[in-house]
């Protein structure tokens, strides 16, 4: 169940998308999520799903895994889509019964934002599919660096970023691990009202942060053990540089850009 | 000038105690006047149960922790000096227990350049020395691997890659192979053998593995925070009564050796591994030995072992107990992480049996006991209790997992309440059955592991981690299960934790003749306890029969990747290599022993 959410996995095949520095689809990301939002016309969707169809293309992963990120995230989709089918009252009443009243702006918006939560989803995992977390982190470091300056410790943000997405995998596992563990104890997670069900959480949190404090003071000492002092004097073994692909990944992103504001602006 | 030189060290720390008058600060000695000199380019081991201060000690020489009172040098650096912090956390590098909480990076070859990014080195010196501490460890191949999906054994060698990385003079290693399986234990010993014999680094290993610390060239044993006895491993391994004192091991060669003694056999007493078993056997009876290794060429078909070993499977509608039939997992099914865990398991258990899993990480057991009690879904085939498909009706699943009880791998993890009580009684609220059975249950249960009335109270958070475990493994005892599912129940503990548990399952079965399934891969327990043993390899069950006959078969066990206990190895070149006529399938130490004294006292030509 836990294993399905694919955001945050890198997907291990080798594609021009995964051989981009980091910081091109980091900054292409960022970018697309903006033009999601800017976005409000169906032909600008039309182009905007052409655009990521052509990315995945390009970067091999297989769209049924991509797809498997949503399922985790449909109740949410779902959420959305009722919230603003019943909230909307601009627009033709196409139905109306007591208080429900369904408007043509209604569902115009509902799809809308089923749209737009969809290609987020999917376009931000195509990051982490074809980026390894490393080098995310490295990006991020990277791109914070000159913030550092007005005092963001760019280093200790892709630190604490880097040991997440480290013991990610590792938590998961034990929490698995633990959810059996008390489910062959006859703890029943399913089943219940809303106060039940939050008190059979406690057999798995308390155990849970219990393992997690133990590694956290694990881990410190370890990293203690290895001369680890901070940022201070620390270099990189591998340090980034950008390729000739990468800047023809920039000139395409300000296509898009520059074709996202005619769209939002022009129809 | 000694790598490791100890004066007076002393080491003091405050716990809190619950006493009658409420909570109290209590000072408490982890470590006591210790005088220690190590070399340079030595091998020493530490041994001690758990708590006699071998960990403290081992942090003291990585500066991670200062002495309360007396000295520490390294390299004749002073610990106390914060100036010289750096220098010696380079030159004495350290790797822990816990293969999981010590690596920091989501790529090996980052998880090694982490040491040598601190020490601010150039990028390309940095590159070099991570090629070569993969080289060193043999993790060549993994290096864009993610530390997540190795083994612990691997990651075991990319800490000590991490370290080495850090040209460091002195590698101190905290029971390194505690938490690994057999493979993973050699790897890692055999990696620290080859730094200390090539690469000259001086090694100090943390263990309570007896057969690591025979390969030492000093070991010292720390007990109670006290340097209680200190000599090359001959010397001290001679002493078993002593050691056994002190909650430690002694090999099984040297304990058959002391026992044969004690008969009165003129056999030396400081005997540490099967060759020097066999030679001195064989000086007794006045022939030549031949130590060389035996070959085993036997190619390993898996698919004639499985259908040999199926042939057991008891398929009849009546069946009492547990059928396993034509069970398959695949896990990730349709996507490039698609692994086939179980292949087509068909395995009969009678109810009462006692039977032990076995094999290596990766070949399914994990995978296969979870099936027992639902927790896992097979994605074909099935498994009947008492003749009912427990997978047939969905709404029964507490049920089941009544009936079979699994204890999980590290079952301490899971204990979450405030007292040992509460905490028992989990399973059985979860039944929801009346206050005073509940209260029966959990009685009985706590007895059944050997804890008296005076823990019910207590927080399961202070006991130690034998206890811990009985705790655990009683929280699913009090759900009164038909068939006990124990999944390595002796990993990561000390040897007198390890009895502990062993007693407490061996006690559990007579006295409730239930089904007892034990998972594990130390051979040498499983022998001691079990009736039965079944040997999963790749997903497949491969063998079964009593540990008699499972041991019996040396050559396919190895070429599983596990190993038969140690004295069977004895017997084995005896056999093969000399032609004497000795019975294969002994494997515990007095069966050994009296085999032996049969044959060196009595008129067995040789």
């Amino acid at each position: 169940m836990i294993r399905d959410i694919t955001i945050g996995q890198f997907y291990p095949v080798d594609s021009i998308i995964h051989r981009l520095d980091a910081r091109v689809k980091i900054i292409a990301t960022f970018i697309y999520i903006i033009s999601l939002f800017i976005m409000d016309s169906f032909i600008a969707y039309a182009f905007v799903i052409l655009a990521l169809a052509a990315t995945i293309k390009a970067s091999k992963v297989p769209l049924s895994f991509m797809l498997r990120g949503i399922k985790s995230i449909f109740i949410i989709i779902i959420f959305t889509a009722f919230l603003n089918v019943f909230t909307t009252s601009e627009g033709t009443v196409l139905f109306n019964w007591g208080i429900i009243t369904i408007t043509s702006k209604g569902v115009y918006m509902a799809v809308l934002m089923c749209l737009r939560l969809v290609l987020l989803i999917v376009g931000s995992s195509l990051m982490t599919l074809t980026t390894t977390p490393i080098q995310l982190t490295d990006g991020i470091e990277y791109i914070l660096r000159p913030l550092k300056k007005i005092g963001v410790p760019s280093h200790e943000i892709a630190m604490m970023m880097t040991i997440a997405l480290r013991f990610i995998p590792t938590l998961l596992d034990e929490t698995d691990k633990i959810m059996k563990a008390q489910q062959a104890r006859g703890a029943d997670f399913d089943t219940g009202n809303l106060i039940q069900k939050a008190k059979s959480l406690v057999p798995i949190l308390v155990p849970l942060f219990i393992s997690a404090f133990r590694r956290a003071d694990e881990l410190a000492m370890a990293m203690e053990a290895r001369c680890y002092n901070g940022a201070e004097n620390r270099t990189r073994m591998n340090v980034m540089r950008y390729s000739k692909g990468d800047y023809k990944a920039y000139v395409i992103i300000v296509i898009y850009v520059v074709l996202s504001f005619v769209l939002r602006y022009i129809f | 000038m000694d790598m490791v030189k100890a004066k007076g060290l002393t080491y003091e720390y405050k716990r809190m105690i619950d006493t009658e008058e409420g909570t109290k600060e209590e000072k408490f000695l982890a470590l006591k006047n210790i005088d220690i000199s190590i070399k340079k380019g030595e091998f020493v081991a530490v041994l001690g149960h758990n708590g006699s201060g071998k960990s403290t000690f081992a942090k003291h020489i990585n500066a991670l922790v200062k002495p309360t009172e007396g000295t520490l040098w390294i390299k004749g650096l002073d610990t106390k000096n914060d100036e010289f912090v750096w220098d010696i956390r380079q030159s004495a590098g350290m790797v822990f227990q816990n293969p999981d909480n010590q690596l920091v990076a989501t790529v090996v070859e980052e998880d090694i350049a982490f040491g040598p990014e601190n020490l601010g080195l150039e990028s390309s010196e940095i590159h070099n020395r991570v090629n070569s501490a993969l080289d060193t460890v043999r993790m060549q191949e993994y290096r864009k691997n993610s530390p997540s999906k190795l083994s612990g054994g691997q990651k075991q060698r990319i800490a000590i890659a991490g370290v080495l990385a850090m040209k460091p003079d002195c590698i101190v290693l905290d029971e390194p192979t505690a938490m690994l399986d057999p493979l993973g234990r050699k790897d890692v010993i055999e990696t620290v053998m080859r730094l200390n014999k090539e690469e000259g680094i001086t090694i100090v290993l943390i263990t309570h593995y007896m057969d690591e610390a025979v390969r030492a060239d000093r070991v010292f044993v720390i007990d109670d925070g006290d340097v209680v006895m200190e000599g090359v491993p001959k010397e001290i391994f001679c002493q078993v009564d002593k050691l056994k004192g002190f909650g430690l091991d002694v090999p099984q060669v040297t304990e058959v050796a002391n026992i044969l003694n004690k008969k009165g056999v003129n056999i030396a007493t400081d005997i540490l591994n099967v060759d020097e078993m066999v030679s001195e056997i064989c000086r007794i009876k006045g022939v030549e030995a031949d130590l060389s290794e035996i070959k085993r060429d036997i190619p390993l078909d898996v698919d004639k072992l499985k259908k040999e070993a199926e042939s057991t499977f008891d398929g009849s509608s009546n069946f009492d107990g547990i059928q396993i039939k034509n069970l398959t997992h695949i896990y990730n099914e349709g996507t490039v992480f698609e692994k086939k865990a179980l292949d087509d398991i068909n395995i009969s258990v009678k109810r009462g049996e006692f039977i032990g899993v076995i094999g290596h990480t990766g070949s399914g057991k994990s995978t296969l006991i979870q099936h027992l009690n639902a927790i896992m879904t097979p994605s074909s085939g099935t498994i009947y209790l008492d003749g009912k498909d427990i997978f047939a009706d969905k709404t029964k699943l507490k049920e089941i997992r009544q009936k079979v009880g699994l204890v999980f791998q590290y079952p301490e993890h899971q204990l979450f309440e405030m007292t040992i009580y509460k905490d028992v009684a989990f399973g059985p609220t979860n039944m929801k059955l009346p206050e005073d059975e509940i209260k029966r249950r959990v009685k009985s249960a706590l007895e059944t592991v050997g804890l008296s009335e005076e823990y019910y109270e207590k927080s399961p958070f202070e006991l130690s981690g034998g206890q811990k475990r009985r705790v655990a493994i009683a929280g699913v005892l009090a759900m009164e299960p038909e068939v006990l599912v124990l999944d390595e129940p002796t990993a990561g503990l000390d040897p007198k934790g390890r009895d502990e548990i062993l007693d407490a399952v061996k006690k559990m079965q007579e006295k409730l003749g239930i089904t007892v399934i034990l998972v594990s891969h130390s051979m040498e327990d499983v022998a001691k306890l079990v009736s039965r043993i079944i040997v999963m390899h790749r997903g497949k069950c491969v063998m079964t029969g009593t540990p008699r006959e499972v041991f019996a078969r040396v050559d396919e066990v190895e070429k599983m990747g596990l190993a038969a206990p140690q004295i069977s190895y004895v017997f084995e070149k005896l056999a093969k290599n000399m032609n004497i006529d000795v019975p294969l399938d002994v494997y515990t130490t007095n069966e050994a022993a009296d085999v032996l004294y049969r044959i060196l006292t009595g008129g067995t030509k040789i």
